[in-house]
This record gives structure tokens, C-alpha cells and sequence, in this order.
């Protein structure tokens, strides 16, 4: 879940310990509790030093350009084309995600089946499996002579090399998000929504149409959100899969890579800012999202 | 008495000896293919100075696409030598002030001690029948060949094909960027190394041809099986220079530039000619070539000064942004 | 074994529906995750067992696992501290700006990898900002193992954190008040009262941290200077052996990480499944 979702918008309702409503607009609460000064100025010591200067540094970089050089260096067709497709091919990844996570959340939330511990287990392992590891892996698999690409080649679906291997390897990249944001959800959905309905004679489709997904959408939405997000800027689990052919199957980050060989830093820095762009706009309409969610319930 | 000076002399013999092993270390960073070459072409170097002076030479190595090592190295690599895959990538480090200037010309032969050139590897039997640069634009062949704009060994093969071109008989500026562009086209995937693109076409199994460094070829026969792939001579190509160089900068500071210039003069030496040989680079060494004629057949070489002029033109010319790589590399086609 | 003809309530699935579904959930956790991890270990064992041991004992692999176990052993500590730190400052007090600053802790979730090695390179390369003078002092950072380290804390930052917040902002402040009432000090209240209630996230956040630091690719592949035996880390090596034609020989490296990955879930599972009622307890405050 993102950390924002348990803050609810600026002057909205209270905390739920009960904290006092803010009297005064101060800019912060009064606490009887120590160490506020230390945590946070190590907290924001820590977090300049580490993410904020070197984010600026990325920054700044393009601006050497100018304004022209910089929608140069972004607007040509070659750029926009490997955004689409980082872009574009995470949405899919996270579409297909979102299908399949919810139907696997539900799976192991509901069902009883052997080895379940298992299966629940492995869904962390791309949280856990390195890039590289999951990049070879994956582009041996489907390779023309791999133990999946063969059988698919012969049906003439090629899988290496192409946009689609791209997307399968971001599919594996995204798997966790959505099933790890819907399980806790779905495992404190009370029954007695769905036994409602079931009273009510609404079929069992019926019922999860109308009751179960409007409560899990939310949730659903964060989760894909994530999974999109962790996809579109993903290198080491692409790289060994994708064609790298400029137009076609070259995705984002390569691009960056490329460009700094070229001792473009001023372009391979706009790169990175409108990617980072993309990152936090994405991770603010998160929040927005989160906290409209839990305004609503 | 006797016994007393001898052993007088051997603990001066002793402490002078270790009073003098230093312990020196390189860093040379080079590009893709040439890791199985530098480590034979170490080890013989620190024997060497080792006999010579006494000192132990530890050679440290870094590989990547030659111009990744470039970026690098101006970014901060603390590079000793620099051996890489063009000119242009050397320069480019000069030109930020790390290299001196006229670094081609403190070295014989423009500072390359070996050449190379661009060769076809094809599957065993040769069922596209291939034989020329024309054969690879053959109706629904499928060539390999990395990214020119991160892979020396990619420029050199363009610069190839387009010299095949242009010297063909009736062949201009035109008619070569028509064949560069034909052939581009024919190119599934550009990896962004000459490793890269070799994995590609020999353990992948993509592709028809493969374009490829001379030495990059033998080896892949070496490594995975003379019985599944063969090398095509086409009978003109490229005659591909890959310069050496100290970085200035850094020797001074390291204090190391003895050893750093004597390690590439060693490279023009019968030994080290010897061992670029066995690894199929070509030596400048007249004698050498003659004895490894069997590996290295005579076929026509296009000289690159003289078609192309100088390297900072052919880089703004054809691989930079804008360039004929890019006019023929239209996103989508 | 589930009877067809049970009578169902109103709110069980249909058995076709839970076959169907259970058979798609399988099949696709089989196809996307175990397959890829199969294929990893046999293409390791694909010159046999002698080869895949010589890969993982020779002298480059053992420099990259040294230097792989040396990043995560800086990177996920400082990351656990300022986890602990941010989560303190974050769940225990209310100030404007708070939930900005939790983004912020967000941001290094979903950039590239790539872009979080370009940023450091940008600060500490010779042409970035800090480089002529780091030069001058001969500090070296990018291309040698400080500017790993950082690349790894970059990408590995938000773990701690993002599993104490929501899990310290659960729990509330009535406990900690109540030991700062009767007279603890600041650090004994942490130690005595908000520590063992956290341990288990804290737990969780730091297995994940570190299995991703030693895995670290994209990130790490942009500040390595590439120098075999000093700055390769394992992935790093990795794709080294797969550039020479050594496949066997990356697959049997990547199967140490596997195998990394594979004893982190089940350490995860492990205490999930052992420590459950706690946990519980923990967290519906």
C-alpha cells in the first residue's frame, strides 16, 4: 500500500487515536513524545543527501540545452517512441496484472488447495529475484530454442526480441503489486455484504459485480498504479528479452544508457527528467486517489 | 671470515632486491572482444617486466562497448591505458583534456599495434549462400549486427558496407546509403555490444548472418563448435584500426607512466605480436602475419583515411543524432 | 477433499467457478514465476555440477560475491536507521508537510534504475559537479565501491521505510505517551515499547531491503566501472560470463542469487506463519 494512503487529506478527519483537531494552524502538533527534532532532521538530512541533491543534479542537467534543446533532445521520434513503448508496454504489463492478480488474490485468499503456502509465498519472488537473474532467465525461456519459444515459434508467435517479449517481462516485474495490495483488503472483506445480496436474490456474478469489486477497486487501482510505476522505468529484466531496435523494440532507460555513451549527458538527463516527471505525477495521483478513496468510505 | 661476507652480501643481495620489487597496477580499459586477448597479453607483459625489472605488474581490466568506456573514462574511470575499438572514442577523451593531443602519433603505425576487419559468420553449410555484401540484402534474410551508435565493431561494419558500395563498380554516395539502408532493414535486433550481438546469433539462434569483428568469428567457431557455423571472406571489407593510448591525466597522477608506455610498447613486440595472432587480430608485424597466412586470408582492405577522411567527420556524418544512421533508422520501418 | 454436492452458502463459489479460477491462478503463477526460476537452474547445471561449482569458486566470482555481500552490508543497515528514524518522526508526531515528505520517501519506489545510477554520475563523475575536486583530493566515488553503495541505498531506500510507517501509524502513540509519562526517556520508550511492537515489519523490511541490494542491476551496471574482480558486483558478473559465452557459468552465478531469493521468502513465510498471532495483534491496534 502507498504509505500516503493511511494520511487522509489536510484537514480532514482526525487520526483514529484519537489526537485533538488542530486548534491553531501551527506547523506542527504539540507531542509529549521525545526525539521529533533528532528523527526528522536525520530523516530529511538522510533523504536530501541521498535522493533530493542527486535529483536535482538530473534536473538541472537538460537546462543547459535550453528550452528548444530540451524538446529537441525529448520531442524526436526516436525518444518518443522508446517512451511509448516503456510506457506503453508497462500499461499493458500492469493491465494484464491487474486481470490475473485479482484472480490470484482471490485464489488464495478463498480457496483452500494444496500447497497453497507455496504459491503464496512465490508471489514475492520478483521483489526478491534480481533484474539480471529474471532478464536471462526469461530471454532463455522464450528464446527460439527455449522450452516456451520453441513451441511458440512454431506457431509463428515470437516472443524474444519483439515488443511482446517486452511486455512478458514486465508482467513478471509487476506480479506482486497488485496481489499483495488486494490480499489484506480481500482477507478483512466481511461476508455479510455478500450474503446481503445473496438474500436479496442477486446471482453469485451478480454479486461480485455490484458488491465485491466496487470494494475492492481502490485497492485494485492502487495495485495496478504500482505495478505500472515499477514497470515503466525497468532495465535488468528487459534488457536481455528486448530487440533494442531504435523505433521498435528499444525501451526508455536503453535509451538513456545510449546517450550517455554518446556523451550526451544533457540528453540523457531529459530522459530521466521526464521519466522522473511521470514517476511523480503518477505517485501524486496515487495519493490524490488513496485519499479521495478513504474520504469516500 | 668468507662465510661471514657471503652472508653480509646475501642479506644486502636479499634487502636490495625487495627494496626494489615494487608493486604496480594498471588499469586498462578496452573494449567488447578483446578480454581472451588481454589476458594472455598480461601475463606475458608482468613476466616480462618481472625479468626486466623486478617488479610485480598486477593489469587490471574493464570491458564494455568502446564507447561506454569512453563516456567512462571522461567521467572518471581511472584508466592507465586506453585500448579501444576507433579512433573517435580515444579523441573524444582528449578532447576533455585527458589524453594529449597528438597521442596517434607518439606510437607506430597511428598508435594501432593490431588491425582487424569485418567478416561474415554464417550457419554450417552456408544455405543463403552468401558470399558478397550484396548477397546480404537478399530477399527475407535476417541479418545480426549491433547498434553503430554504442558498438565500435557496428561502426566499423557500417563504414563496410557502405564502403563496399561506394567502391562498387558504378557506386556513389547514393547508391551506398540505398545499400546501408537496405541492409539496416534487414536487422531484427541491434544489441549494444559486438558480444552481445555474437550471443545473439550463436546461442539465440537469430539470424542468418552475423557481421562481425574477424576475431570475434574465429572465436565464436572456438568456443561453441566449428561444426555449426562457418566464416564467410567477402572479398573486399574494411580495414578496422583499433588505437591504444595512455591516458596522461591519470598515468602522472599514479605515477605510472614507465610502466604504463612500455606495457603498449610491448604490444608491437615479436611476443605480444605473437599472442594477438594466436588471437586472431591481425599484427602489424610483417613476419608474424606472413607465418599466420593460413588465418588471416588476403582479401581487399578499404582504408578509412582515405574514404572517410578523419573520424570526427564520420561520426557527425553518419552516427551522430541526425546522422545517415539515424535518416535510415526511421522509427517503425 | 471438497465434496461437489456439499450444500453451498451464499457466499462460496460455485466448484466450476473455484477449479477455473484456482486451475488460471496455477497456470499463471506457474508460467510467469516458476518457469523462469526452473530455467535458471538447469541451464546453470547445463555443463554439469563440476563446471557450476568451478563458476562459483572462481577467483572474479568470489571478488563480485565478496563486493556483491560488502554494498548490502552498508546499504540495508543505513537504510533500516533512517527507516526507524522517518517512521518515528513520521507515525509519532503531526507536522504540515507530512504526507509530501512520505511521497518523497516514495520517489526512489519507481524511478529507473538506470536514472538512479545517471544521478550519481551526474554528482560525482569527473564532469559532474563534485568531480574535479573529489579529483583533486583523490576520493574516488563513481566507478568504485562508495559510488556502488550509494547506488544501492538509492534504489533500496524506501523498503524499511514503507513497511514501519503504515504499521507505526497503526499502532498509535498511547503506549509510547504512557512510558514517556511515567518517566522514560526518549530512547528507552523506542527500545522498551515501540521496538518490539515493530519488530516483525522491521523484520520483513529489511529482508526485502537486502535481497534487493544484492540483486541490483540497471543501477549499479551505470557506476561500476566494469573492472573485472574489483568493481563487478554479482550481477554485474553475471552479465560478464553471459558476454563471454560462458552461459553455464552466469546461470550457476545467478543460482546463489536464486537461491538468495528463494530463502528470503521462505524466512518470510516462515515468521509469517509462526509468529501469526502476533503479528495480528500487532497490527489491528
Amino acid at each position: 500500500m502507498s504509505l500516503a494512503a493511511t494520511f487522509p487529506a489536510r484537514g480532514g478527519a482526525p487520526f483514529k487515536n484519537g489526537a485533538p483537531p488542530r486548534a491553531a494552524r501551527t506547523w506542527r502538533n504539540p507531542s509529549a513524545l521525545p526525539g521529533f527534532g533528532l528523527s526528522l532532521g536525520f530523516t530529511l538530512f538522510y533523504l536530501s543527501a541521498i535522493v533530493l541533491v542527486p535529483l536535482a543534479a538530473l534536473v538541472i542537467r537538460p537546462w543547459e540545452l535550453g528550452w528548444s534543446g530540451f524538446w529537441d533532445a525529448v520531442g524526436n521520434a526516436r525518444v518518443l517512441h522508446a517512451l511509448k513503448l516503456s510506457f506503453g508496454g508497462a500499461a499493458i504489463a500492469a493491465a494484464i496484472n491487474s486481470v490475473f492478480g485479482l484472480i490470484v488474490a482471490w485464489v488464495l485468499v478463498r480457496y483452500r488447495f494444496p500447497g497453497k503456502r507455496i504459491v503464496d509465498a512465490l508471489v514475492d519472488l520478483p521483489f526478491a529475484l534480481p533484474t539480471a537473474v529474471a532478464g536471462i532467465a526469461l530471454s532463455a525461456l522464450y528464446a527460439r530454442n527455449g522450452w516456451l519459444g520453441a513451441p511458440l515459434e512454431a506457431m509463428g508467435i515470437h516472443i524474444a526480441y519483439t515488443p511482446l517479449g517486452v511486455v512478458l517481462a514486465l508482467t513478471f516485474i509487476g506480479l506482486p503489486f497488485v496481489v499483495r495490495t488486494l490480499q489484506p483488503i480481500l482477507s478483512e472483506l466481511s461476508r455479510e455484504s455478500e450474503e446481503a445480496a445473496a438474500t436479496l436474490g442477486a446471482t453469485r456474478f451478480q454479486t461480485m459485480r455490484r458488491v465485491i469489486l466496487p470494494m475492492l477497486s481502490p485497492a485494485l487501482l492502487t495495485g495496478t498504479a504500482m505495478a505500472f510505476a515499477r514497470a515503466v522505468g525497468e532495465y535488468g529484466s528487459v534488457i536481455f528479452i528486448a530487440g533494442n531496435l531504435p523505433g521498435i523494440s528499444e525501451i526508455a532507460p536503453l535509451l538513456i544508457i545510449i546517450k550517455l555513451n554518446e556523451n550526451d549527458y544533457a540528453g540523457a538527463a531529459a530522459i530521466g527528467v521526464i521519466m522522473l516527471a511521470a514517476s511523480f505525477v503518477m505517485l501524486l495521483a496515487l495519493n490524490l486517489l488513496q485519499a479521495w478513496a478513504s474520504a469516500r468510505r | 671470515m668468507t662465510r661471514f661476507f657471503s652472508a653480509l652480501a646475501a642479506i644486502a643481495l636479499f634487502v636490495s632486491s625487495t627494496a626494489q620489487a615494487a608493486d604496480i597496477t594498471l588499469l586498462n580499459v578496452s573494449y567488447d572482444p578483446t578480454r581472451e586477448l588481454y589476458k594472455a597479453v598480461n601475463a606475458a607483459f608482468a613476466a616480462d617486466w618481472k625479468a626486466k625489472h623486478g617488479d610485480n605488474v598486477t593489469i587490471n581490466q574493464s570491458h564494455n562497448g568502446s564507447g561506454a568506456q569512453s563516456r567512462a573514462i571522461i567521467d572518471g574511470l581511472d584508466a592507465d591505458v586506453a585500448t579501444l575499438a576507433l579512433a573517435y572514442d580515444i579523441d573524444a577523451i582528449a578532447a576533455k583534456g585527458l589524453i594529449a593531443k597528438n597521442w596517434q602519433s607518439r606510437l607506430p603505425q597511428g598508435a594501432t599495434p593490431y588491425t582487424s576487419t569485418i567478416v561474415f559468420l554464417v550457419r554450417k553449410g552456408n544455405p543463403w549462400k552468401i558470399k558478397d555484401w550484396l548477397d546480404l540484402i537478399k530477399p527475407g534474410i535476417s541479418v545480426i549486427t549491433p547498434n553503430p551508435k554504442t558498438s565500435g565493431g557496428a561502426r566499423w561494419a557500417f563504414l563496410a558496407a557502405w564502403a563496399y558500395a561506394l567502391k562498387a563498380p558504378g557506386g556513389n554516395a547514393d547508391k551506398a546509403k540505398a545499400f546501408v539502408a537496405a541492409l539496416y532493414h534487414h536487422v531484427p535486433v541491434l544489441d549494444t555490444g559486438a558480444r552481445g550481438s555474437t550471443t545473439t546469433f550463436v546461442q539465440r539462434g537469430i539470424g542468418d548472418v552475423l557481421l562481425s569483428w574477424e576475431n570475434e568469428a574465429h572465436l565464436a567457431l572456438k568456443e561453441q563448435g566449428g561444426d555449426q557455423f562457418q566464416i564467410v571472406y567477402p572479398p573486399v571489407s574494411i580495414l578496422a584500426e583499433p588505437p591504444v593510448s595512455v591516458v596522461d591525466k591519470n598515468v602522472d597522477r599514479h605515477g605510472t607512466r614507465a610502466v604504463a608506455e612500455a606495457y603498449l610498447n610491448f604490444l608491437y613486440s615479436k611476443p605480444a605480436q605473437e599472442i594477438e595472432a594466436r588471437n586472431f587480430y591481425r599484427p602489424r608485424d610483417a613476419a608474424v602475419l606472413a607465418a599466420h597466412a593460413a588465418d588471416f586470408p588476403k582479401i581487399t582492405l578499404y582504408n578509412f583515411a582515405e574514404l572517410f577522411g578523419d573520424w570526427q567527420k564520420a561520426q557527425a556524418t553518419y552516427f551522430a543524432d541526425k546522422g545517415v544512421f539515424d535518416q535510415i533508422y526511421k522509427p517503425g520501418q | 477433499m471438497k465434496v461437489i454436492f456439499r450444500p453451498r452458502g451464499p457466499t462460496r463459489d460455485h466448484p466450476l467457478l473455484r477449479w477455473s479460477l484456482t486451475g488460471i491462478a496455477l497456470g499463471f503463477i506457474g508460467l510467469f514465476l516458476v518457469l523462469p526460476l526452473a530455467t535458471v537452474f538447469t541451464e546453470a547445471l547445463g555443463e554439469g555440477w563440476r563446471a557450476a561449482l568451478d563458476a562459483i569458486t572462481d577467483p572474479e566470482a568470489q571478488s563480485a560475491i565478496r563486493l556483491t555481500l560488502l554494498a548490502a552490508a552498508i546499504a540495508v543497515p543505513l537504510n533500516a536507521l533512517f527507516g526507524i528514524a522517518a517512521s518515528w518522526a513520521v507515525a509519532k508526531f503531526d507536522f504540515w508537510g507530512k504526507g509530501f515528505l512520505v511521497t518523497l520517501i516514495d520517489l526512489p519506489f519507481s524511478i529507473s534504475p538506470v536514472v538512479s545510477g545517471l544521478i550519481y554520475v551526474l554528482m560525482f563523475g569527473l564532469q559532474g559537479w563534485f568531480g574535479d575536486t573529489l579529483r583533486d583530493h583523490d576520493i574516488k566515488i563513481i566507478f568504485a565501491l562508495p559510488g556502488i553503495v550509494l547506488a544501492t541505498i538509492f534504489v533500496t531506500f524506501p523498503f524499511v521505510a514503507r513497511e514501519l510507517i503504515p504499521l507505526m501509524t497503526d499502532q498509535g502513540r498511547d503506549e509510547e505517551e504512557a512510558a514517556v509519562s511515567l518517566g522514560a526517556g526518549g530512547f528507552s520508550t523506542f527500545r522498551r515499547v515501540t521496538l518490539p511492537n515493530i519488530k516483525w515489519g522491521l523484520l520483513y523490511g529489511v529482508l526485502l531491503c537486502n535481497a534487493r541490494a544484492m540483486g541490483e542491476f540497471g543501477a549499479v551496471s551505470v557506476v561500476s566501472g566494469h573492472i573485472r574482480g574489483l568493481t563487478d558486483t554479482m550481477p554485474l558478473h553475471i552479465e560478464a560470463l553471459y558476454n563471454d559465452y560462458h552461459y553455464s557459468a552466469a546461470f550457476a552465478v545467478a543460482t546463489l542469487l536464486a537461491l538468495l531469493a528463494l530463502v528470503t521468502l521462505a524466512l518470510k513465510s516462515l515468521l509469517e506463519w509462526r509468529y501469526a498471532d502476533e503479528i495480528s495483534a500487532v497490527h489491528h491496534h
